[in-house]
């Protein structure tokens, strides 16, 4: 095994674990900080891969927005600090076997496909000037309507988090409450 | 490196996402489930991008598109669970229930299925009662 | 002259439907003729078809011989169906009567059922139901005689339950239209045997093939049309509808149930009588079917308190005697007891509807010493009841003379026919004849026939089977025949004394009704005596000695008896004399009672077995069906709890499961 292989095996055990102590751990703010781990975990195997303007933005938005905004969504929603014991639903077992036959299917038909496959890693694959120019020259369409994605979503968070609309007994706009 | 070592990390950490969706009760647990598997599907285009020395960077840039998506579908996502918090008191994912069908239901209107805006009433007074 | 005799049969058609399309109408407008529009449109018809088969009859008797014509053939892919007619002389004057009798009907109709609500339609049902029978007296194809044969059935359904508010009537409509298509259906069958075996429904083609069909064939088909006659004709074991049929207004009881209908069976027997001939075995039956219902019905008619019913199975009885006439070989003497059982038997069933009109009741315990108010009716009913007993010189003494002498010599002869065989040619008197049927033409005048056969042929289709009938069958019915004569004279008798003679009994006024009534009784009584001695042109409706003695010597007997009993207290019922068997004789041996115990109460029980059966186990398994597909939607049902995790597991689940499939299997 090469040097690489091997930290990016590190890398992976710990981006694996931590993405398992999300799943299960008792505590709601542990989960969000286990997958901060995780997700760092994560780009630290983006660099081992050369890709290292993934990496950043793997941080910088993952880690940087999204998980804060999971925080922020957890204290909004009054979650308990300490343990709490019913944080699975009755469905873990059926889900463990899902979860395991998945595991079992990918693993085996991605190993079964690609084991013996080599990639060789190149630095500058993934460099900033070569996915700028990739993004602002062949990738320029699907980058402008992910934009309007973006004020879409912008839009609709806004207008589903208006105060006015509140629960019904507060008397208004039945029609956004729905399960 | 050996293809295998990132596909498979890939592949369990989807498969931990996966399980995390089915088990967890908390709605927001079950959005981090879902970032957990989109992480491992960009792990999977990265890998393959270098693989091919993809000459566009296509598997790089749609894993940075991915996760403009990611980001937006959260923002939404809690929006959509602030929501369901403000109504219910609770976000509890297995409670979330007036997509079931009942045989009471059934009964009650002679068999023919109809949309039912009164359970919600019901289902938040019992919230609150408890 | 085929199409002089189909438009014999045409105006009453026509003026059935007129009737039935513009009845009502046509009353409104035109209210100040008898009856109004409806009564012209029944009766003109009627006229008119009864000169015209007058014209027929007359041209055949100058001219007798076999003449059909085709009005079309239809192509049914096996045995082709001729739609044609066949005047001879058997037809012609059958047609005649049926004429006579139907404008008779529908003229005392229009008194009778002046105040009635649905004159329009029944003068058009009367209309339709006679050219019904038109078409069977002339029919030259068996199906063309059945559709006649059905069309009568279902008028006469209609005609019975007239009155259908009282459920009584259609009850009795309904019992009749049942017994007598019952019989029906083995008529059918029959005909379709003969049919098929002869290759052709032509009825002369049917006759001339007879000979070479097997006789198993022959025999089957006899016994199936003697279903049908049994039916229509009221003969035991079908003969339960027609004392119910009574229920009817009596004008229709005078048409079919006396003169035209029940004759169907008898005439039907006459026409296809080669076939008969051919099948001893249905001739032996005929003959016993014949003796039960004679003497029976003579019984029966014995004990009844009605005056309809005894005049019904008074009916029942002559039929049989008709029947017998026709079993011992006595063609001609039949068909000549049929014509004039036709002119009195009428005439009996319209005066009782005068005597009805105006006691308002048909119990003969209401009458009594009617004769000093209803002069017409009483010597009209007088007549009418002395031809019913054969008192000479009326014309029912000369038929049942001549049907007497030929079972006399059938006894005697061991069961030899006592018809005369037509290959004689110094029998002058046949080429006059007009009651003879084709089958009885000479050779001597075939350049004159216009039929489509020669007259030696059918010689030889009558000739070839030997007349056969068992001697102990024979002698059963000559003696039925004597016992039912002196049996008729009582009945006769105690009926006549009963209505008008005595004191009244009831607290009506009695007078002769309006004039159109009586004096179409009167008419009638016409033929009534003075028929028989149009058959005097005939050898064998001649009278013989022996046998209008010992006919003579029976009617007193009969008449006397009754008269003694009556005389004791003319008060009281002369019935009462049959002590201890009179219910069994007005209930008619109780064969009605059989038949509903052993046949009635068994199809009801089977069919409410049918509906439980229906609603438990075919409907149970319907219903079964949809909740049991309820309850397995309930179990799929169970999936749907609404929790977002146990879809996605599933659907998880399923893509894995397929994933290794495709992975392991591919």
């Amino acid at each position: 095994m090469s040097g690489q292989e091997i930290v990016f095996t590190l890398l992976g055990v710990v981006a694996v674990g931590a993405g398992i102590l999300v799943v299960t751990t008792r505590r709601l703010v542990h989960a969000a900080l286990w997958l901060v781990v995780s997700f760092g975990a994560l780009a630290g195997g983006y660099l081992v891969l050369t890709a290292e303007f993934v990496a950043w933005v793997q941080v910088l938005i993952y880690v940087g927005a999204i998980v804060v905004l999971l925080l922020f969504g957890i204290m909004l929603t009054r979650a308990p600090i300490g343990e709490s014991a019913d944080l699975d639903s009755g469905n873990r077992w059926a889900a463990l076997a899902v979860a395991a036959a998945t595991a079992a299917v990918l693993v085996t038909v991605l190993v079964m496909g690609f084991g013996d496959r080599r990639m060789p890693l190149h630095a500058g694959g993934g460099s900033a000037r070569e996915l700028g120019a990739g993004v602002f020259r062949t990738w320029v369409l699907p980058f402008e309507v992910l934009s309007v994605l973006l004020l879409a979503s912008l839009v609709g968070a806004i207008v589903l988090s208006r105060s006015d609309i509140g629960p019904r007994d507060s008397g208004t706009g039945p029609r956004k409450e729905d399960g | 490196m050996h293809l295998a070592y990132p596909t498979v990390v890939a592949a369990l950490l989807f498969s931990a996402g996966v399980y995390g969706v089915l088990a967890r009760r908390n709605a927001i647990l079950v959005l981090m489930s879902v970032e957990l598997m989109l992480n491992a599907v960009n792990l999977n285009l990265v890998t393959f991008d270098i693989w091919y020395r993809d000459r566009l960077h296509g598997g790089q840039v749609l894993t940075l598109f991915t996760i403009v998506i990611a980001a937006a579908e959260i923002g939404l996502g809690l929006a959509i669970v602030l929501l369901v918090f403000r109504n219910r008191k609770m976000i509890d994912v297995d409670r979330l229930r007036t997509l079931a069908e009942d045989a009471a239901d059934d009964e009650a209107a002679g068999g023919v299925a109809r949309p039912r805006p009164a359970e919600p009433e019901t289902e938040t007074e019992a919230v609150d009662a408890r | 002259m085929i199409w002089l005799a189909a438009l014999v049969v045409l105006p009453p058609f026509l003026a059935a439907f007129a009737g039935m399309l513009s009845g009502p109408s046509l009353t409104r407008l035109v209210r100040g003729l008898p009856g109004g529009g409806p009564g012209v449109i029944a009766c003109v018809p009627v006229a008119v078809s009864l000169v015209l088969s007058a014209i027929v009859a007359f041209a055949v008797w100058r001219d007798p011989g076999e003449r059909t014509g085709t009005l079309t053939l239809v192509d049914t892919g096996s045995v082709p169906i001729r739609v044609g007619l066949q005047v001879d002389g058997l037809s012609a004057v059958t047609g005649l009567m049926v004429c006579c009798v139907a404008l008779a009907v529908q003229v005392y109709s229009v008194a009778y059922m002046k105040d009635d609500r649905r004159y329009s339609s029944y003068a058009a049902f009367i209309s339709l139901f006679t050219s019904a029978m038109l078409l069977v007296v002339y029919a030259g194809d068996l199906l063309v005689l059945y559709v006649g044969w059905e069309v009568m059935g279902i008028c006469s359904y209609f005609l019975i339950g007239h009155r259908w508010e009282e459920r009584a009537n259609s009850r009795a409509a309904v019992k009749a239209f049942l017994v007598t298509r019952l019989g029906d259906a083995g008529f059918l069958i029959g005909v379709i045997v003969l049919g098929v075996g002869a290759g052709t429904f032509e009825i002369g083609g049917v006759l001339r093939a007879v000979g070479g069909l097997p006789g198993g064939a022959v025999t089957a088909a006899a016994l199936l049309l003697l279903a049908g006659v049994a039916g229509k004709s009221a003969q035991f074991p079908l003969h339960t509808w027609l004392p119910d049929a009574m229920a009817g207004p009596t004008p229709i009881s005078a048409l079919i149930h006396a003169a035209t209908m029940v004759a169907a069976g008898v005439y039907v027997v006459a026409r296809l009588y080669g076939v008969f001939l051919a099948a001893p075995a249905a001739l032996a039956v005929l003959g016993l079917i014949a003796v039960i219902s004679m003497v029976g019905a003579a019984c029966a008619a014995l004990a009844q308190d009605d005056l309809k019913r005894v005049l019904a199975y008074s009916t029942i009885s002559q039929l049989a005697v008709m029947a017998a006439g026709l079993a011992v070989g006595a063609k001609s003497a039949a068909i000549f007891h049929l014509l004039t059982h036709g002119a009195f038997k009428a005439l009996l069933f319209l005066a009782a509807g005068c005597v009805i009109a105006v006691a308002g009741s048909t119990m003969l315990a209401q009458y009594g010493g009617l004769r000093r108010g209803m002069p017409i009716t009483f010597w009209s009913m007088t007549i009418g009841l002395a031809a019913l007993a054969g008192v000479p010189p009326l014309s029912g003494w000369f038929s049942k003379d001549s049907i007497i002498e030929a079972a006399q010599h059938a006894a005697l002869h061991g069961g030899e026919s006592a018809v005369i065989p037509p290959a004689a040619p110094t029998s002058a008197g046949y080429a006059q004849c007009k009651f003879d049927s084709s089958l009885v033409c000479t050779p001597i005048h075939d350049d004159s026939t216009l039929g489509t056969l020669p007259p030696v042929h059918l010689e030889i289709s009558y000739n070839a089977p030997a007349m056969d009938l068992p001697a102990g069958i024979a002698w059963l019915v000559y003696l039925g025949l004597l016992v039912t004569v002196a049996l008729t004279a009582a009945y006769a008798m105690r009926t006549w004394l009963m209505m008008f003679f005595g004191e009244p009994r009831g607290s009506y006024e009695a007078r002769d009704p309006s004039r159109l009534m009586s004096w179409t009784v009167a008419a009638l009584a016409v033929p009534a005596a003075i028929l028989g001695f149009f058959g005097l042109g005939a050898s064998e409706l001649r009278p013989h000695l022996g046998a209008s003695l010992l006919s003579v010597l029976l009617v007193a007997l009969g008449a006397g008896a009754a008269f003694l009993v009556w005389n004791r207290d003319p008060a009281l019922d002369p019935a009462r004399a049959l002590g201890p068997v009179r219910p069994a004789f007005a209930r008619a041996f109780f064969v009605d009672e059989l038949y509903a115990v052993a046949i009635v109460r068994p199809v009801q029980a089977l069919a409410r077995y049918v509906v439980t059966f229906d609603r438990d186990r075919v409907d149970a398994a319907v219903v079964g069906t949809a909740r049991a597909a309820g309850r397995l939607g309930g179990l799929l049902r169970v999936l749907q709890n609404g929790n977002l995790q146990t879809y996605l597991t599933g659907l998880l689940a399923g893509v894995v499961v397929i994933v290794a499939g495709v992975v392991i299997f591919l």
